[in-house]
């Protein structure tokens, strides 16, 4: 009973939105668990590993890759599907994300309402625009997963290969993607976005 | 079994990705507004911390689970595919305010939405493969 009590203390302490540093180190923590069991961490290979097993190495030599070698990452990334409905089912914290006043206010401008409650929405996306009933939303979908998922293959990485394991092993190259990455989505926010929302 | 303990390492990264806010539309926007620390402060701790992990790692040459050393192979010295690729993949990442990982868990936060973003995604990794060999890298 008494261990009952502690584990949904422990499960209340979790669910509250984490401090930056906690979550930064998790994910450090993630990369040296991936280095110790002798892989490295990149989820954008998941993509190339799914075109593979769909057949296309048949045609182009990109996707002419071992599947056996690579079938850790599409368990990873079943795993991350699965943190995900763990993480929005069981440890949803009680409130919103909480982003800055001024994100707030300047996103009012582009009639994009912010979740005040739980009940109105967790703050992950603003399911105004993105929702499939939405064809603006899902033409924006299209697009923006079109330039990831060309995008990342052709830097070789996203976010996770170059940004944290490229930048963790101290590779020059990575830095000049994640810049690439910072150039592009600052074109898209102040020079794209405005003329979409604004 | 040991896809079981790959699998077990995602489910980790999709809560991790979760309490971290790293997968908020909101979150990406305001990083880019630099209107808060908070994705500066995830990705510094992480970068420094993790640096330290592999320099540690590889200093004490401590062996993987599948018995050898981490050799990291060195990122291939080039910039215009970095760039290039790093500046179209920003251009996405800013406007759905998701990168891969994020992809994965927010579909399995039940943003349905999330599954033309794979899919479309996918169509751009095949679109690579197929036209790579008439781009600068």
């Amino acid at each position: 009973m008494n261990l009952l009590l502690q584990a949904n203390g422990l499960i209340d302490a979790i669910s509250q939105p984490w401090h930056w540093s906690i979550s930064g180190a998790a994910i450090a923590l993630i990369l040296l668990l991936l280095t110790w069991m002798g892989k490295s961490f990149g989820v954008s290979t998941s993509f190339q590993v799914m075109c593979a097993a769909a057949g296309a190495g048949k045609r182009f030599s990109y996707f002419d890759i071992d599947l056996k070698e690579n079938f850790w990452r599409i368990a990873f990334v079943v795993g991350a599907f699965i943190g995900g409905a763990i993480g929005a089912n069981y440890l949803q914290s009680p409130e919103p994300v909480a982003i800055s006043e001024a994100t707030i206010s300047h996103l009012e401008d582009w009639g994009i309402d912010y979740p005040e409650t739980i009940e109105e929405g967790s703050g992950m996306i603003p399911t105004d625009v993105f929702n499939l009933g939405n064809l603006k939303g899902v033409l924006l979908a299209i697009v923006g997963g079109f330039l990831v998922g060309f995008g990342t293959r052709y830097a070789g990485g996203c976010t996770s290969g170059h940004a944290i394991t490229g930048l963790s092993h101290l590779q020059l190259p990575s830095l000049i993607a994640v810049i690439g990455f910072f150039a592009g989505g600052l074109i898209m926010t102040f020079l794209i976005m405005p003329l979409i929302f604004g | 079994m040991k896809n079981f303990s790959f699998l077990a390492v995602g489910i980790l990264f999709g809560i991790v990705m979760s309490k971290s806010e790293a997968i908020s539309w909101f979150r990406i926007h305001e990083m880019f507004r630099f209107e808060s620390f908070h994705m500066y402060g995830i990705m510094g701790t992480a970068v420094v911390l993790g640096a330290f992990f592999m320099w540690a790692i590889k200093k004490w040459k401590i062996k993987t689970l599948e018995g050898t050393i981490v050799n990291y192979a060195d990122k291939e010295k080039t910039t215009s595919k970095y760039l290039l690729g790093g500046g179209i993949f920003g251009l996405g990442w800013a406007l759905i305010g998701a990168c891969p990982g994020p992809i994965y868990v927010l579909l399995g936060q039940g943003f349905m939405i999330f599954l033309v973003v794979l899919v479309s995604a996918l169509v751009g990794t095949f679109t690579y493969g197929a036209i790579r060999h008439k781009l600068p890298h």
